[in-house]
């Protein structure tokens, strides 16, 4: 068996992986990356954020065709040609994934594909794609392996017509009706997606409401167009059988509002969240240690309790973010070099790419009341918007929440079209400590709807130039 | 009935949190819902109100301290007219059906947490693990029956959370000043930030670095200690008249020096006497053949060597500490600093490679560098490295003194005037020349028993000098 010495082996290439895995090359270490897949890229860019958002760009533009009839401007009827968009989407994803490989091959990161687990504190295993077995020899290792699709318990039946996320992105048919169960961000893209090409979508949440953890204020202003594009929403409502028939799946749903209980779909997505995975890796013959949710512990370094192992992004805990596990590589990878260096962001910036986008960054409204923190909260509905109203879309809302002593922005929530990008601007305002000064004062360009930051600032202080609502006091 | 109050389960990988405030001392009457300490975690300010009404027979736990969650805060004694009057056991009902709803109200949070888990599969641990938490509340009735998990979560008394000071948790500072401060070792949160509303600068953190430096170098020679509060003087010319003079270089770092040494290594000081009799004897004998080789044969000339070898016996003797990383640091060299006294203050020049060395040639050494101490000519190269000091004050007088520990060596030996003393031998008493010695030792790395085998064996060696070709 073919043996090789590595400085930093890192097993996952998805977007924690390989952005630890170049920075660590950029900075003199030798690197093994190791991933199941034949490029870079992970769940993120294989079946996950990317391949999404390139079929959430065409159900937008579908949308968009429908809505310009209102504006004198008609189009025909969308013709869906099924195989051409898949090889879109997969246009996309191999230029990406591919991209990536080249990237780590110009940096001399060694890629190998094949499945890792631990020896020991010091070795891997590799049972390559090509079916030889490699050991790696480790200085030090990353974890990265991310998380996979949840299942509900009692409800997994084997049937090519019940997805989960992944297989959904794989865009098979457009089934006539679709149930998807869980109302999450995953749960709510997706339907999304079948929605514009067709499906009549049910969207089934066993909370009160879609989108939980999400200011309400929010998520009301998103729900009013979702639930126009949907068949049904059954808030409060539980899946609770599955059956596979001639017709399709039969579902049992038990809720308040459900007047039908037994209907058939001939499709059921479950997107109900997701869960780490440590399952195979060989974590018992290290020192790494899990906790009762199933990730692995790390300390703030993203040490875990072996002293040679890390562990980054979905595997050590929520959110389970692309982005939050980037920045954790690169912590990771400083402090396996010995830099004085802990992960501490004061913002992790969230987006659910519906239409319109909801996203947020720091303290939300729930959670400063679930803790007790006293916030002042400030926001700017879309109505008032110059450029939402060009875009005859003046669905959305953008708000401050505010530290009232020191008026400090906390977090930044706002939904809308365009939400995703413009909540940067929010996470670089807590990250500087800015306050609501900062944002009135600074000049943002007209008409854009970044400007509603600034004017969502200027309601703190009662004198907002596109709305008239005096400050209460 | 007394009952024992006690921390309850605080969350998640919270098994302990330091007391903050006892707000109850004994004899209170206190009622429900009354807070009775507050406490703070890594993660909030928690106030713990009391779940029972009566009077505090007894405080367990004091300001400051560290309480283990389970651990009894205090004793309640339960008024015993409520318990007996028949009102009050349908008011002991009112008040478990109370409870009850509150255990109920967990339970639903609990619920509602675990299914907003579905979306990110995190089941709120926190309110989870408080079905399993620690009985806060056990009376002596009770304690014949075993509670079912539901009763458990009757007990459990309110808890109200104060989160600290929000500007506390998010520092107000841009990541790049949060990595410059985490860089040179500054807690950002203890800067105070001269920007907008507190913002935080990489100036102020400069300068809060800046000030902590002086702060510790005047501390460490003012008041005698790092951390302790500098003490102002009083004007002394209301008594007299005084006269002002700076510092010389050598006087501020012996002050700086040992002031550090003095307030970070605990000291012990382990006396011993030596008859040196014998030694003096050959002393005498073989001075002069020393004088002819140039050098003085004095008893500091002797120690060094038998110092060199006390090393290979005692090789913790031959160490210092690095607390940051929690390591002794064994030396493979011995080099030994002998004080010389000069007019311009305490000089410690180091003699290299003890062990390799004979008396004469260390007798050579010892008179070479004490003379170029005194003419200024030692260098500061010559006066660095050392493991070990020897302080020798018997030219001068004294019996025994308490060196101070030249850090980051670990001991130091003092020695003090020879004198002739009665010794009682072979049935009588017999006029022996006596050494004094005094052995500082940093306790941290020497136990005292240790201390006491090293200083006998150099007593031995003293006494008798062929130990150090057979055990040295």
């Amino acid at each position: 068996m073919m043996s090789t010495k590595t400085q930093l082996a890192i097993i996952g290439g998805g977007p924690g992986g390989y952005a630890a895995a170049f920075l660590a090359a950029d900075l003199g270490m030798q690197v093994t990356l190791t991933d199941m897949k034949k490029n870079p890229g992970g769940v993120c860019t294989w079946e996950g954020c990317i391949p999404s958002k390139a079929l959430l760009h065409i159900s937008k533009l579908i949308t968009e065709a429908e809505d310009a009839k209102k504006w004198g401007v008609e189009f025909g009827e969308p013709k869906i040609d099924l195989n051409k968009l898949r090889d879109f989407k997969n246009g996309i994803v191999n230029k990406l994934t591919g991209g990536l490989g080249q990237v780590a091959k110009l940096r001399k990161v060694n890629f190998i594909q094949g499945k890792a687990s631990f020896v020991n504190s010091n070795t891997l295993l590799i049972n390559k794609s090509d079916g030889t077995t490699e050991e790696i020899v480790f200085e030090k290792a990353i974890i990265a392996t991310g998380s996979t699709p949840a299942k509900v318990p009692g409800l997994s039946i084997e049937s090519l017509r019940v997805m989960d996320s992944t297989s959904a992105l794989e865009l098979n048919d457009i089934p006539k009706r679709l149930l998807v169960i869980g109302g999450g961000y995953i749960g709510l893209e997706l339907s999304t997606v079948y929605a514009a090409l067709g499906s009549k979508v049910t969207i089934v949440e066993m909370l009160p409401g879609i989108l939980p953890g999400a200011d309400r204020d929010l998520v009301a202003v998103l729900e009013k167009r979702v639930k126009a594009m949907m068949q049904n929403i059954f808030v409060e409502t539980k899946v609770v059988e599955l059956k596979e028939t001639k017709e399709g799946i039969q579902v049992k749903l038990e809720g308040k509002n459900v007047t039908e209980p037994v209907q058939t779909f001939d499709k059921v997505l479950i997107s109900v969240g997701r869960k780490p995975i440590t399952n195979g890796l060989g974590l018992e013959k290290t020192k790494v240690k899990i906790n009762d949710k199933g990730f692995i512990t790390v300390d703030k370094t993203l040490r875990t309790d072996d002293q040679n192992i890390y562990a980054i992004g979905d595997v050590v805990g929520n959110p389970m973010l692309a982005h939050k596990a980037s920045a954790e590589g690169k912590v990771a990878v400083e402090a396996i070099l010995g830099h004085k260096i802990v992960f501490e962001p004061n913002a992790i910036p969230a987006v659910v790419f519906t239409d319109p986008e909801l996203a947020w960054t720091g303290l939300s409204e729930t959670e400063a009341r679930e803790k007790g923190i006293k916030v002042e909260v400030a926001k700017f509905p879309w109505g008032a918007s110059g450029r939402a109203t060009t875009l005859d879309r003046n669905d959305g809302m953008t708000k401050l929440i505010i530290e009232p002593e020191t008026e400090r922005i906390l977090g930044v929530g706002i939904v809308g079209v365009g939400a995703g990008d413009m909540i940067a601007e929010g996470t670089l305002a807590i990250e500087m400590g800015a306050v609501v000064k900062d944002l009135e004062l600074t000049i943002h360009p007209h008409p854009t709807l970044s400007e509603t930051m600034m004017a969502a600032a200027e309601v703190f202080y009662g004198r907002a130039t596109d709305m008239y609502r005096p400050k209460r006091k | 009935m007394i009952v024992d109050f006690r921390l309850p389960h605080l969350g998640d990988n919270i098994h302990s949190a330091d007391v903050i405030k006892v707000l109850v001392k004994e004899g209170d009457i206190i009622n429900a819902d009354e807070v009775v300490v507050e406490i703070e975690t890594d993660k909030a300010t928690v106030e713990i109100p009391s779940d029972v009404s009566g009077i505090v027979k007894k405080v367990y736990v004091k300001n400051g301290q560290k309480a283990n969650v389970g651990e009894p805060l205090v004793a309640i004694e339960v008024s015993s007219s409520q318990l007996a009057s028949p009102s009050t056991s349908r008011s002991g009902l009112a008040v478990s059906s109370e409870k009850e709803e509150v255990g109920k109200e967990k339970e639903s949070e609990i619920r509602n947490k675990k299914s907003e888990g579905e979306l990110v599969v995190e089941p709120a641990v926190n309110n989870q693990s408080l079905i399993t938490s620690n009985r806060p509340l056990i009376t002596e009735n009770e304690q014949s029956s075993i509670p079912s998990p539901i009763d458990l979560i009757h007990h459990l008394p309110k808890i109200i959370t104060v989160p600290k000071n929000i500007s506390k948790v998010v520092v107000p500072a841009a990541p790049s000043v949060r990595r410059f401060a985490r860089e040179i070792g500054v807690d950002i949160s203890l800067v105070r930030g001269s920007g907008t509303n507190g913002r935080i600068s990489i100036e102020d953190v400069k300068t809060y670095a800046k000030n902590l430096n002086e702060k510790i170098q005047q501390g460490a020679f003012s008041s005698g200690g790092i951390g302790v509060v500098k003490e102002s003087l009083p004007d002394f010319s209301k008594w007299g008249e005084i006269e002002r003079q700076p510092m010389s270089n050598i006087r501020r770092k012996t002050a700086e020096h040992l002031s550090y040494s003095w307030s970070t290594v605990p000291h012990v000081t382990q006396f011993d006497k030596a008859d040196i009799t014998e030694l003096e004897n050959l002393r005498k004998q073989f001075g002069k053949k020393i004088i002819e080789a140039g050098g003085k044969l004095t008893v500091t000339a002797i120690l060094l060597k038998v110092i060199a070898s006390a090393f290979k016996v005692f090789p913790q003797f031959n160490t210092s500490v690095d607390v940051d990383k929690s390591e002794i640091i064994f030396k493979k060299f011995i080099n030994v600093g002998v004080a010389v006294d000069t007019d311009r203050g305490l000089l410690v020049p180091v003699i290299r490679n003890v062990d390799k060395k004979n008396i004469i040639q260390l007798s050579i050494e010892l008179q070479e560098v004490s003379k170029k101490a005194r003419n200024k000519k030692l260098s500061l190269e010559e006066m660095q490295g050392g493991c070990f000091t020897i302080s020798n004050l018997g030219g001068i007088g004294g019996t025994y003194f308490t060196p101070i520990v030249n850090s980051p060596e670990v001991a130091i030996l003092g020695v003090s005037k020879s004198s002739y003393e009665p010794v009682y031998i072979n049935e009588k008493f017999e006029p022996r020349l006596i050494m004094p010695l005094s052995l500082s030792y940093d306790h941290r790395i020497i136990d005292g028993a240790d201390g006491i085998r090293f200083l006998r064996w150099v007593v031995n060696a003293l006494e008798n000098p062929f130990l150090l070709s057979l055990e040295g």
